[in-house]
């Protein structure tokens, strides 16, 4: 093909979506970086300052407990959405009658964005748990979930594994779907129990959806802003910050653009750094079929 | 069947039912407190309404200007998802067919984007884009959207078309058509079940962002969750009022899901095994 009519094939196919993806997408992204180098207050730039700002978000004391709070969520949310999100596959592609009915039950609080679920759970950990524990006197729930800190944390995870479960649970039964008749049958004919089959058969076959349902809840969980701030809005005197309303906080409300920006640049190293991590450890565990 | 088979069917449905009364009890406190008076509410959340009560219904109504912002959120959703379909799926055709190093590229630098958290580059992205969200809001959104949309759709159909046999396109060539009509005439209808998977998995994320329309959207663009979330904000102890805004804020979502459930579980679990 002479160049000239490759030149304007490329144009015509892939100019406009690369256009906006590089204007909206890569942009903001290199020029987050350099500002991080400078002393950007968001409207002009004026000198470099190097690392300063690095500095200063390692030494502020409230972003060492947003990054303590945000490690233990993330770890905390994947191990807890991954088990029982596989749990709800196992029932879901068992030979129940029900199963249909019971998908939808699992999936349907994933079709609802995390700031209307925050905001029901808001009012479940608020005013339904308080008035009913004191109709009934349950100590647990005397005082509401979300004025303590501890207790706030395991509200994000409950209402966290809820959202995202249904979600992680298709991941699961696409992967359990997938494995041959024949191989499990085999498995039967030679007298492994269900629990074997499980553990020696399906979970390696399906080990490809391990992979993908763990990258995605390492990323949401790390990303996690919806519910956080529909929850608990960081309260109480923001202890329980995850990263994205820590940013947000920083830069939106208190201006401070600069490191705000370090911080998010940050959080981009450890999620890459994460996932990367993830993956590797993830696809050793695959079987080449 | 023999007794333990049988035994174990009957615990995977008690657990089953057990599980899926529990993910389904938070709207149903939702739904029962929303036609129930205040004072009801507070003395016992799980009873059922004594009277139904449409009044919370009519006050959610107004005061979150449900109608607008269910337009609002629909115009946004249908023309971001629409945009995208039509721009991700011509960009994949190309970088798939087009065996060569800048092809290689681009595709390797969409998938790497995908790591990207928008909180990442959320700042420079706002302070660059003031202007552009100034001028037209709902428009800028959308405009966003494609951006952000662009990769993962672009890799979703890249692995479709990836699966069509190049001779389809040669013989298109042949019969004389040009390359765009070949694509829209001829690949694009066989792409039928990626364009659902893409359609669905955008149309879920862009309903119910939050972040980005907050930084966005002005009061008079607001999308389903943003003026839900404010409207609870302003109305917190008008527990009744606040039920009833919930399920208006969840209802249209869970129709259009219940009517498409098929594809959403296909496009689902095709996105996710990619």
């Amino acid at each position: 093909m002479p160049k000239a009519r490759t030149t304007k094939k490329f144009l015509k196919f892939t100019g406009i979506p690369l256009a906006i993806f590089t204007i909206v997408l890569v942009v903001p992204f290199v020029n987050g970086f350099y500002y991080t180098f400078t002393n950007w207050n968001g409207f002009k730039t004026t000198k470099l300052v190097g690392f300063t700002n690095y500095a200063d978000s390692f030494a502020d004391p409230k972003f060492w407990v947003t990054l303590r709070f945000t490690a233990i969520f993330v770890v905390v949310s994947l191990i807890a959405v991954n088990a029982v999100a596989f749990g709800l596959a196992l029932i879901v592609t068992s030979k129940l009658r029900s199963r249909n009915i019971l998908r939808t039950f699992f999936f349907v609080p994933n079709l609802i964005g995390g700031v209307v679920l925050g905001v029901i759970w808001q009012f479940i950990f608020n005013s339904a748990l308080v008035s009913l524990a004191n109709k009934y006197n349950w100590e647990l729930f005397k005082q509401s979930w979300l004025q303590d800190t501890n207790k706030a944390f395991w509200a994000l995870i409950i209402v966290t594994v809820w959202q995202s479960s249904g979600y992680m649970m298709i991941v699961y039964i696409t992967g359990l779907v997938s494995i041959e008749n024949d191989v499990l049958e085999a498995s039967q004919i030679d007298g492994a129990s269900p629990l074997r089959t499980l553990f020696s058969i399906k979970i390696p076959l399906m080990a490809q959806a391990f992979t993908i349902a763990l990258f995605l809840t390492l990323r949401g969980g790390f990303m996690a802003y919806d519910v956080n701030v529909a929850l608990t809005d960081g309260g109480p005197f923001r202890t329980t910050e995850l990263i994205s309303m820590h940013i947000f906080q920083d830069a939106f409300l208190e201006g401070d653009f600069g490191t705000g920006q370090a911080k998010a640049v940050i959080m981009f190293l450890v999620v890459a750094l994460a996932a990367l991590v993830q993956v590797t450890v993830s696809k050793r565990y695959e079987v080449q079929r | 069947m023999n007794f333990r088979a049988r035994l174990g069917k009957r615990i995977t449905f008690g657990i089953g039912s057990i599980l899926a009364i529990t993910y389904f009890f938070p709207f149903f406190l939702v739904f029962v407190n929303s036609v129930k008076l205040k004072y009801d509410i507070l003395a016992n959340p799980l009873a059922l309404p004594v009277q139904i009560s449409w009044e919370n219904f009519q006050q959610a109504f107004a005061k979150m200007n449900f109608f607008r912002s269910l337009t609002n959120s629909l115009i946004i959703t249908v023309f971001s998802v629409s945009l995208l379909i039509i721009f991700s799926s011509m960009l994949a055709y190309y970088l798939a067919r087009t065996k060569n190093k800048t092809s290689k590229y681009i595709f390797l630098i969409l998938v790497a984007s995908m790591i990207v958290p928008f909180q990442a580059l959320m700042i420079p992205f706002m302070a660059r884009f003031a202007p552009l969200v100034s001028y037209n809001n709902r428009g800028a959104l959308i405009f966003f959207y494609i951006g952000f949309g662009t990769a993962l759709s672009t890799f979703l159909y890249h692995g479709f078309i990836s699966t069509i046999p190049t001779e389809i396109d040669e013989a298109a060539s042949i019969d004389g058509a040009s390359d765009m009509v070949a694509f829209w005439r001829i690949i694009f209808p066989m792409m039928r079940p990626i364009t659902a998977t893409v359609a669905i998995i955008n149309a879920l994320w862009i309903w119910n962002d939050f972040l980005l329309p907050r930084l966005v959207l002005d009061e008079p663009s607001q999308t389903l969750p943003l003026s839900t979330y404010r409207f609870y904000g302003q109305y917190t102890v008008e527990y009744g009022q606040v039920m009833a805004g919930l399920a208006l804020a969840v209802i249209p979502i869970v129709i259009f899901y219940l009517i498409l459930q098929k594809q959403f579980i296909s496009g689902i679990s095709q996105g996710a095994v990619k």
